[in-house]
């Protein structure tokens, strides 16, 4: 039955530590959701493993499933879900059966007023603002008391300003819970604003889970680099000189501070370099970290961004280097079409991805985080797996 | 007036009504949320008496009522009674006849309850149960509201089928629809006409009632 219902095959781990938020970041149909859905017990997949609080939710292997309603979680879905007979009081009322009627006003009220939503009881879901609404669902979800908080596209329906800030109350808000946050987004800078972890999903594979900082610096993969909309992504050849393993790129023997000397002579590799690692030298007196990685190039293309310019150097073998300056920079620099340019790469900061394992070494860091974690009695690991055969 | 014909055709249409509403219900749920084979067919089959001519579906059911018919033989046995021209075989004509008004507006109010809120009262946890009564059935109660209102109404009018299973027996099978076609043929012009206006009010106030009362949720607006 599920064979035929579900286009999207998935093979995905990933896990989540108490009070912290992990984010599902990837391109729609990449089963973010469907992840979700699994943790709710909405969806069950072939296989799979689901655990929160030390406690099993889903192990397909022994045929063990937990209900919806067994679960504790508090859910956000994308259009919020709202009851619309009921009022916003009654709409989070409902969620808290696990309480004596009698004190269950008392606490929806306080739940209300928690999201900022008092003197707004009365209200119905159709009476309320797009973010009012959201975050009667959010009182809602958080008024089971559930050991994992889910979001499912929470912001994606509210404009700009109340998005921001919504973003802002949900920062706020995780001071005060304790427990993992799942996050789906396809919005790669919220998840960068607001996750401690991100795990990128691509056709329902997980294909690293790292904190922004380490995913930006060190994509496992160029298809992680891709999907997280990095550039200078760049082919080159591990060589030799004098002795040294050095990175062959055009005619350039670039120096690499990691990765490099594991791998043999003679391997092409694909590398890449966060665009914060490029420096520009400036023209009118030479620069520190100069002699680190220095590359002629000439200046293909501006973009003026506000105060950000984005610039593209294309180098002598015509690989095209990117990396954003302030706007003032750029022009205390006199950059103009068709200039030539010195720029530094730094060794720190060159990547070596090595293509063909990406799959296995990204799988090998996420168990490695779910190992760390588990120590920890509040961690929220899920595993699953599924082939559309 | 013929009151004995006014009672027998209120009778008709409440127990029709009462007995279809858990049908419709169940059935309509059944049709608006699960996927299952045959499930079209199923479809066809409830929508089938809007398009057959009343006397078609009436013509087969008068076959299937005879004692020699499986479902006359069943009945017989269970009550020892026949089922052509009684009121229990009117009651069934009008059970089946109905079957599209009772189960489709509460097919369509259910297919309008989105998926998610049924996930959103089980993740909130809300049993099954829980779910179908504080939620799925406030927001269908529109849909069971406007099938009462026509399958009411429609038996009242419910003409060609009743006719062909049970004639026009006085105080069992003479509805009012019935009786004021025996009227006209009468030439009581009077006759017909006041009950005529007693049906077309009847129905009238009946519709009226339901949508007014369907229209009073302040949750539709906005």
């Amino acid at each position: 039955m599920a064979k035929q219902r579900s286009p999207i095959p998935l093979d995905a781990a990933f896990s989540c530590p108490a009070g912290e938020l992990l984010a599902l970041v990837g391109p729609s149909g990449s089963g973010k959701t469907t992840l979700l859905r699994t943790i709710a017990g909405l969806y069950q997949p072939e296989q799979g493993h689901v655990a929160c609080l030390g406690s099993t939710w889903l192990a397909t292997e022994r045929r063990y499933s937990l209900t919806p309603q067994q679960r504790k979680i508090g859910i956000v879905f994308q259009d919020y879900a709202l009851f619309p007979h009921l009022t916003a009081l009654a709409n989070v009322q409902l969620a808290l059966g696990h309480l004596p009627h009698s004190e269950r006003t008392l606490r929806a009220k306080q739940w209300l007023a928690n999201v900022r939503l008092e003197g707004l009881e009365k209200r119905f879901p159709s009476e309320l603002s797009g973010g009012q609404r959201q975050r009667v669902a959010l009182a809602r979800a958080l008024a089971r008391e559930p050991q994992v908080l889910l979001l499912d596209e929470p912001f994606s329906a509210v404009d700009q300003v109340t998005r921001r800030r919504l973003q802002r109350e949900l920062a706020l808000l995780r001071q005060q819970i304790s427990i993992p946050i799942i996050l789906v987004t396809h919005d790669l800078e919220e998840a960068t604003a607001l996750a401690d972890q991100i795990c990128v999903l691509h056709n329902g594979v997980s294909l690293q889970q790292g904190s922004p900082e380490a995913l930006f610096r060190r994509p496992a993969s160029p298809l992680v680099a891709r999907l997280l909309d990095r550039h200078n992504i760049f082919e080159g050849e591990v060589t030799s000189v004098n002795g040294q393993k050095r990175l062959q790129w055009g005619d350039r023997y670039l120096e690499v501070a990691v990765g490099l000397s594991d791998l043999p002579q003679g391997e092409r590799v694909t590398w890449y370099l966060p665009p914060s690692d490029i420096v520009l030298h400036r023209r009118d007196r030479p620069s520190q970290g100069e002699r680190e990685n220095p590359v002629a190039a000439t200046v293909h293309e501006m973009v003026v961004l506000g105060g950000i310019t984005s610039i593209s150097l294309r180098v002598l073998h015509g690989d095209m280097l990117r990396f954003d300056i302030a706007t003032h920079a750029a022009r205390r620099n006199q950059l103009a079409l068709g200039e030539q340019v010195y720029v530094s790469l730094l060794a720190a900061g060159i990547h070596i991805m090595s293509g063909k394992h990406v799959a296995m070494s990204s799988r090998h860091m996420s168990s490695n985080n779910l190992s760390s974690n588990s120590q920890s009695s509040t961690n929220m690991p899920s595993h699953h797996k599924r082939n559309l055969s | 007036m013929d009151w004995t014909a006014l009672s027998v055709s209120l009778r008709l249409a409440g127990l029709t009504c009462l007995f279809l509403l858990p049908v419709g219900v169940w059935l309509g749920r059944a049709l608006a949320t699960a996927h299952f084979r045959g499930k079209g067919l199923c479809e066809a089959l409830v929508a089938l008496p809007l398009v057959l001519p009343p006397t078609v579906l009436g013509f087969y059911l008068l076959q299937q009522f005879g004692r020699d018919a499986p479902l006359g033989s069943v009945w017989a046995s269970f009550t020892g009674g026949g089922l052509n021209f009684t009121f229990s075989g009117i009651l069934l004509a009008s059970l089946i006849a109905n079957l599209p008004f009772a189960i489709q507006p509460i097919q369509r109010a259910f297919e309008n309850v989105p998926t998610n809120l049924r996930e959103a009262a089980w993740c909130s946890g809300l049993s099954p149960w829980q779910t179908f009564l504080r939620i799925e059935l406030p927001l269908v109660w529109p849909g069971i509201l406007s099938a009462i209102a026509l399958t009411f109404a429609h038996t009242l009018g419910e003409f060609g089928v009743i006719l062909m299973v049970g004639g026009a027996i006085d105080g069992e099978t003479r509805t009012l629809a019935i009786a004021i076609y025996d009227r006209v043929q009468a030439f009581d012009e009077q006759g017909a006409a006041r009950m005529s206006a007693l049906l077309l009010l009847v129905s009238l106030t009946t519709l009226g009632l339901v949508y007014g009362l369907a229209g009073r949720r302040r949750w539709v607006r906005g």
